[in-house]
């Protein structure tokens, strides 16, 4: 019963607030003004090199340069406002089915990749976990493949994968990997997965390293397996490590351009993606529809990013530990005041302790 | 303090997304909501007199290096600077778009692929040469046409390409065939003859370039021409759906049918089928010039050195037509030296420079006169043939939408070839893509 004794904090300081964390509201202009001058410099390059171009496509996405020449034989100057009309192409005729199939793929190559790479790098991150001669050997060189240029890898995979390369000597077979077909996805996929494995490797085995061993000494105790303590306590503490890299991997892979590019050439459909048409758009002049592409990908990103945000919780921010940690407390708070009647000066001086902790942390 | 930790945490989410999507976003807004260029008058007056740059595709030889260095030290008050681009063609391109769509003075004189000339010239990134800019008289006649977009020269042409046909002349003599096949249908006769002999077991006929890729445009051009065929009319319009180019492209198809080509060239560019050929897998190829040095090698890394020999490609009645590849040099409307600019093009491209850049460049010239020299055949055995060949020659189609169009025709050339569709239906959806891009 101390506590009551004790001065308020905001008299020593001579601000007429209350002690206690502070609302939104009650921040002093002169904070609020401090807080605009040092965030200013970020959001303003945010607005140059994120907004503008973002708002510009939107806006060119919207237009469309005049078909047809002239007499002369001269390109027409103008571009027209077409409303939504490049929107709407991507569904119909030829141009929609060219989305279509470059969504198909996108998404196709998405989950596929980053499911194998996921498994792959938590194997990875298991072997590099361990103690063994020559770990941090084989923790360099499981880096190797992360390191090299996408477009390098591409050129190196197809070498690997010409009709006389090596893949096909080695499997005794005549696949064409790099002509049409689904033989091109899966030469793909391995190079993908071979190339970033090695990313949600790393990632997690920083996860892994911050679970103290004691954990698995008690387990061990207690007569845990090694699958039982992968399955209750390994893959549980690392998964919002997991989630993260996983988040990563999968926007990444959805805006994939340079590895089907390099490996199995531009205006192949079995692997084009969003970007490679977005891409060869542009580069055929047709900026309106080019940048309707790019605006759908934009969406299809932002969309994924979301969701996979709001329903699996990743945890992107931290934010979700400090709100298990306040929950656990309250929960706390709660059991103790329910737990008995009898001792009513002890649970309400514990509350009030606890409550001044809180504010404390929160200050 | 949870609420604002919820919305920092959204804001996050959005702002990783946004910094994903910008990547591909910034490609393709920029310069496209600039106005294109304001037409000018057609025959433009060259006025101006200073310093210019010349942007052209790498010379790794140094000859074009050489040739500015001339100018130079003759104009002092008048320097050229060599901007050499990246070594990819579609991004030399987009630099030179670019350029042209926010009108900027930089790239003064642009080299550009005669398959851009159109394109270029339509959108009057290029002036109209005056006709008596550059000798066209004396320079092999396609490569004029390649730099001609309706009737006005656009382009100075710089040096040119050609097919040639590569064909394993030790085979031949032990068959007992006497001339190298003129047409498609002694070529098989050949083959026939060919791999049945002993030394010949395991090999193919016959290759092209059949990946999906410009090299396949260039491919079933000249299977078409050699038919008799046009991809485009003089007139620009589209003519694929006549017997002549079915003709055409059922050589490709029943090539790989009939088992003429081999299975995997369908993943050929210029590169893999050099290898086929160099490692002894093949009777006969398409290929370019460049390839005649490393096939004629005899530090042992050829198996077929001193074994073959070349001659034009072959037709359906006669020899074919091969397609053109090559440079041409034109002038900016943008730059204010246009005086100077006119003065270079026309100094660089000629017959004097030309000559002069054959002792460094194996690029070959586009003056007719110039492959005749016996000290240029001594080093280049190949160019006699190649003059044949390029006599005979014709450009690719020439439109304004070359980058579409091409990409039409391989589309199609390839599921026609892989068989993914008939050469019918193939050829019937091509005209329709190209009428469409040509309208």
């Amino acid at each position: 019963m101390t506590t009551t004794t004790a001065p308020p904090a905001g008299a020593q300081t001579g601000t007429p607030h209350a002690p206690g964390p502070r609302k939104r509201g009650n921040r002093s202009p002169g904070e609020g003004r401090m807080a605009t001058m040092l965030l200013s410099p970020t959001l303003l390059v945010l607005a140059l090199v994120i907004v503008y171009p973002l708002l510009s496509a939107v806006h060119q996405s919207l237009f469309r340069a005049e078909s047809g020449l002239d007499a002369d034989g001269f390109v027409s100057d103008v571009e027209s406002f077409v409303g939504l009309a490049n929107y709407a192409d991507l569904f119909v005729g030829e141009s929609g089915r060219r989305f279509l199939n470059a969504f198909a793929n996108t998404t196709f190559f998405t989950v596929t990749t980053v499911f194998l790479e996921t498994v792959l790098g938590l194997c990875l991150a298991l072997a590099m976990n361990r103690a063994f001669r020559g770990r941090s050997f084989l923790r360099a060189s499981i880096l190797v493949p992360w390191a090299v240029p996408t477009a390098v890898s591409g050129l190196l995979w197809r070498w690997i994968f010409q009709s006389d390369g090596i893949a096909n000597t080695l499997l005794g077979s005549e696949i064409l990997w790099t002509a049409e077909g689904n033989a091109s996805k899966l030469a793909v996929i391995i190079a993908e997965v071979w190339k970033t494995a090695p990313f949600i490797g790393l990632l997690v085995l920083a996860g892994m390293q911050v679970i103290p061993g004691e954990v698995y000494e008690a387990a061990r105790i207690d007569g845990a397996g090694w699958w039982r303590q992968l399955g209750s306590i390994t893959l549980p503490l690392v998964k919002p490590t997991l989630l993260v890299a996983v988040l990563f991997r999968m926007l990444d892979a959805l805006r994939m351009f340079d590895l089907p590019f390099v490996l199995i050439g531009p205006g192949k459909e079995s692997v084009e993606t969003l970007s490679m048409l977005a891409w060869d758009e542009s580069n055929q002049l047709r900026h309106g529809s080019a940048s309707a592409f790019a605006v759908m990908l934009f969406l299809y990103v932002a969309v994924v990013a979301i969701v996979f945000v709001k329903v699996l919780g990743a945890d992107v921010t931290g934010a979700k530990e400090l709100k298990l940690l306040s929950k656990k407390t309250a929960r706390k708070n709660r059991l103790a005041a329910n737990q008995t009647q009898a001792p009513a000066d002890l649970s309400t001086s514990e509350q009030s302790n606890s409550d001044q902790k809180k504010a404390e942390a929160t200050r | 303090m949870r609420q604002r930790r919820h919305s920092w945490q959204a804001l996050l989410a959005t702002t990783a997304s946004l910094t994903v999507a910008a990547v591909a976003l910034t490609g393709c807004g920029g310069t496209a909501t600039e106005e294109k260029s304001t037409p000018k008058a057609a025959a433009a007056s060259f006025e101006g007199k200073g310093p210019i740059n010349y942007v052209s595709n790498r010379d790794a030889s140094g000859a074009a290096n050489k040739s500015i260095e001339e100018w130079n030290a003759a104009h002092p008050e008048e320097k050229v600077t060599f901007i050499e681009l990246p070594d990819s063609a579609d991004q030399q391109r987009q630099q030179l778009i670019q350029n042209a769509q926010i009108k900027s003075d930089t790239f003064s004189v642009l080299n550009l692929d005669v398959v851009w000339t159109s394109e270029f010239a339509a959108n009057k990134w290029i002036l109209p040469l005056p006709a008596d800019a550059v000798p066209t008289d004396k320079m092999i006649p396609a490569t004029v046409n390649a730099a001609t977009y309706r009737d006005s020269l656009v382009g100075a042409p710089d040096y040119t390409d050609g097919a040639l046909f590569y064909f394993r002349s030790d085979l031949l003599k032990a068959a007992g065939i006497a001339a190298p096949p003129k047409t498609w249908d002694e070529m098989k006769t050949a083959c026939k003859a060919i791999l049945a002999l002993p030394e010949a077991a395991g090999m193919s006929c016959y290759t092209g370039q059949f990946d999906k890729n410009e090299a396949l445009t260039v491919n079933f051009s000249e299977a078409v021409a050699s038919a008799g065929g046009t991809v485009v009319d003089a007139d620009g319009k589209p003519t694929v759906n006549t017997p002549e180019a079915k003709e055409g492209l059922n050589l490709l198809v029943n090539g790989f049918k009939d088992g003429m080509f081999p299975s995997d060239a369908i993943t050929y560019l210029e590169e893999q089928g050099r290898r086929a050929f160099q490692e002894g897998k093949l009777v006969f190829m398409r290929n370019w010039p460049f390839l005649h040095a490393s096939l004629s090698a005899t530090d042992g890394s050829s198996q077929v050195a001193g074994k073959f020999d070349i001659t034009s490609i072959p037709g359906t009645d006669g020899p074919g037509v091969s397609t053109l590849g090559g440079r041409s040099l034109a002038i900016s409307p943008f730059t204010p030296n246009k005086a100077t600019a006119l003065e270079f093009v026309k100094f660089f491209t000629s017959e004097e420079q030309a000559q002069k850049r054959l002792a460094l460049s194996s690029r070959a010239p586009v003056y007719a006169s110039l492959f005749e020299d016996p000290a240029v055949v001594a080093k280049r055995p190949f160019f006699p043939t190649l003059l044949t060949s390029l006599n005979n020659a014709q450009p690719r189609p020439k439109v304004v939408q070359y980058g579409a169009t091409t990409k039409a025709i391989q589309e199609e050339a390839y599921a026609a070839i892989t068989g993914a569709k008939d050469t019918d239906m193939a050829l019937k959806d091509m005209q329709a893509k190209l009428t469409e891009l040509t309208k």
